[in-house]
Order: structure tokens, then C-alpha cells, then sequence
């Protein structure tokens, strides 16, 4: 399909507009996850639009009508592997804030599920980057297999493998959690 | 198996909650956006045609918009190397050429880049 390229600036601007207003969201979800804290997420956010703003034009010429949410995802996956070499560090704060944002709790029921959750959370961290990644991608931020693909560099099938093995080798973290704590 | 794996990653969908961004960082970001097109604008705004006659001085406003680097910036240059191609074959010499194109990038820098 070939895609309707805006011939001017201000129709480019309306266009770019548009994508950051649909996507902010998940770009800021993802970059929360990767990095752990409100802080550097929104810098992470910012710089990706930014880059994304850069070479907008090349990507809409060569998406051919593609949803650009995986571009996007994959610019802020790349920025976010220079934020650890540039800072050698990894996350500050863990992912269970996130947790704490999501589902404020009220009752006994919800604290207890809060524990569950966190205890999730806390396996997610303990994955590898690529599965840890699969899983915020298809999770926090909803996208199919072939987004994650696109996003990730790799194949459909790749990328069902790759999800495949993140939710079982974290269902096996979670036990062996749950196991050791009684 | 498939049921525990189900609930499992409704668990995880419920643990991986999109997070909501501040409700600042919109507008935030319209004006980062903006703050980075005018320190190049600046640079084109003090660039006076006269001066440009002297093509020792082609290379600073070319330097700004490579330094001024982001958004908007870019795009001029591609604009406008983009019609200097045909304009190459309407032109009657070299320096009627290179004089089009600097009015070219000034109105294209001032089109692009916003109002202040």
C-alpha cells in the first residue's frame, strides 16, 4: 500500500503531531519499564520523539503505510541501550513501582494481589533484556507478534518463540519464588 | 495448562499496566521541539544575503543548520539540496545558481522553522 507522504512542512507537522499524541503513551510505558523511573523515562520519551521528529519523513516514505508504533518502539529500544552504556548502570528503582502506579490498593484482597503482582514484576526483571523486552512490548504496551518483530528486528515466528520461552521461564521464576518464600 | 497460562498472563497483563505520562509532558515536548528549530533560526535570522555573496561565508549558515541539527533544521537541507537539482538547469551561470539557492534556504529556514 503506498502511503499518502505530506508534500509540506505543516502537513508533516499535522501528521508527526497526530503520531505523538497516539503514541506517548506507549513510548512513555515502554521507557518507564526499560528504565525504571519516572525521571529518566521522560527523557527517554523526549529523546525519542525528538529522533523520531528527525527522519519522520524518511519513515513514512519507507513504512508504506505501515503503523509506525513499532519505529517508534525500536528507536526508544535503541536509546535506551545507549542510556545503560552512556551511564554503565542499569535500572535505579526496580520494576515493582510500576505496581504501585497501576492498581493502588484498598482492601486485604488487593494487598494480596499486589504481592502477586510485584512478585511478577520482580521475575520480569529477572529476565533476560530480549525476553524482558518481549514481554513489556506485548504486555505494557499491547502490540502483536508482528509489531514486536518489526520493533525487535526479527521474525514472526522468532518472535513467538521469544515470547514463548519469556512467560514460561517467568511462570518458573514465580514459582520458585513462591516455593522459597513458604 | 493452556487455562494456567492464561490466567498467568492476565496476571502479567495486570503487572505490566501501561503507565501513564505526566500531563505536562505534551506540551513539554511541543516545546522542546520548538526551543531546538529556534537556536538554529537564530543563526539564520543574523545571516545577512549581502554577506553571502562572499562564498567564504557559505559555509556558516550551512554549519548551523547542521549544528541547530535537529527537527526542522534537517529538513531544510533536504528541501532545498532537493530543488537546487533543477534549478541547476534553469540557472544562466554558477553565481546566479548559488545566489537562488541561499534565497532558497533563507525562505525555506524561515517557512520551516516557527514564528517566534
Amino acid at each position: 500500500m503506498a502511503e499518502d507522504i505530506p508534500t509540506n512542512k505543516a502537513e508533516l507537522d499535522a501528521r508527526f503531531s497526530d503520531l505523538y499524541r497516539q503514541h506517548l503513551r506507549d513510548v512513555y510505558s515502554y521507557s518507564y519499564y526499560r528504565v525504571g523511573n519516572h525521571y529518566d523515562a521522560e527523557d527517554l520519551t523526549e529523546q525519542t520523539f525528538l529522533q523520531a521528529y528527525r527522519h519522520f519523513e524518511r519513515a513514512l516514505r519507507e513504512s508504506n503505510g505501515r503503523p509506525l508504533r513499532p519505529w517508534l518502539i525500536r528507536i526508544a529500544h535503541n536509546l535506551a541501550a545507549n542510556f545503560y552504556r552512556d551511564r554503565a548502570r542499569k535500572p535505579v528503582s526496580t520494576l515493582e513501582d510500576a505496581g504501585i502506579i497501576a492498581e493502588p490498593h484498598t482492601t486485604e484482597s488487593l494487598v494480596e494481589s499486589r504481592e502477586e503482582l510485584k512478585e511478577i514484576l520482580e521475575g520480569v526483571g529477572k529476565l533476560p533484556d530480549d525476553r524482558r523486552e518481549a514481554l513489556i512490548m506485548r504486555f505494557a504496551l499491547g502490540m502483536d507478534n508482528r509489531e514486536i518483530a518489526r520493533a525487535l528486528g526479527r521474525t514472526d515466528g522468532a518472535t513467538k518463540v521469544l515470547l514463548h520461552r519469556a512467560i514460561r521461564q517467568l511462570e518458573t521464576i514465580v514459582s520458585a519464588g513462591t516455593e522459597a518464600g513458604g | 495448562m493452556s487455562a494456567g497460562v492464561t490466567e498467568f498472563e492476565a496476571l502479567l497483563r495486570e503487572a505490566l499496566a501501561p503507565v501513564d505520562p505526566p500531563d505536562d509532558l505534551l506540551a513539554r515536548m511541543e516545546l522542546r521541539l520548538v526551543n531546538l528549530t529556534e537556536l538554529a533560526q537564530d543563526e539564520f535570522e543574523a545571516w545577512e544575503l549581502s554577506a553571502m555573496r562572499d562564498p567564504r561565508n557559505w559555509a556558516r549558515p550551512a554549519a548551523a543548520a547542521v549544528l541547530g541539527a535537529s527537527a526542522g533544521t534537517a529538513l531544510v537541507v533536504l528541501r532545498v539540496r532537493s530543488r537546487h537539482r533543477s534549478r541547476r538547469q534553469q540557472s544562466h551561470n554558477l553565481f546566479e545558481l548559488a545566489e537562488r539557492t541561499i534565497q532558497d534556504f533563507a525562505e525555506e529556514a524561515r517557512r520551516v522553522l516557527p514564528d517566534r
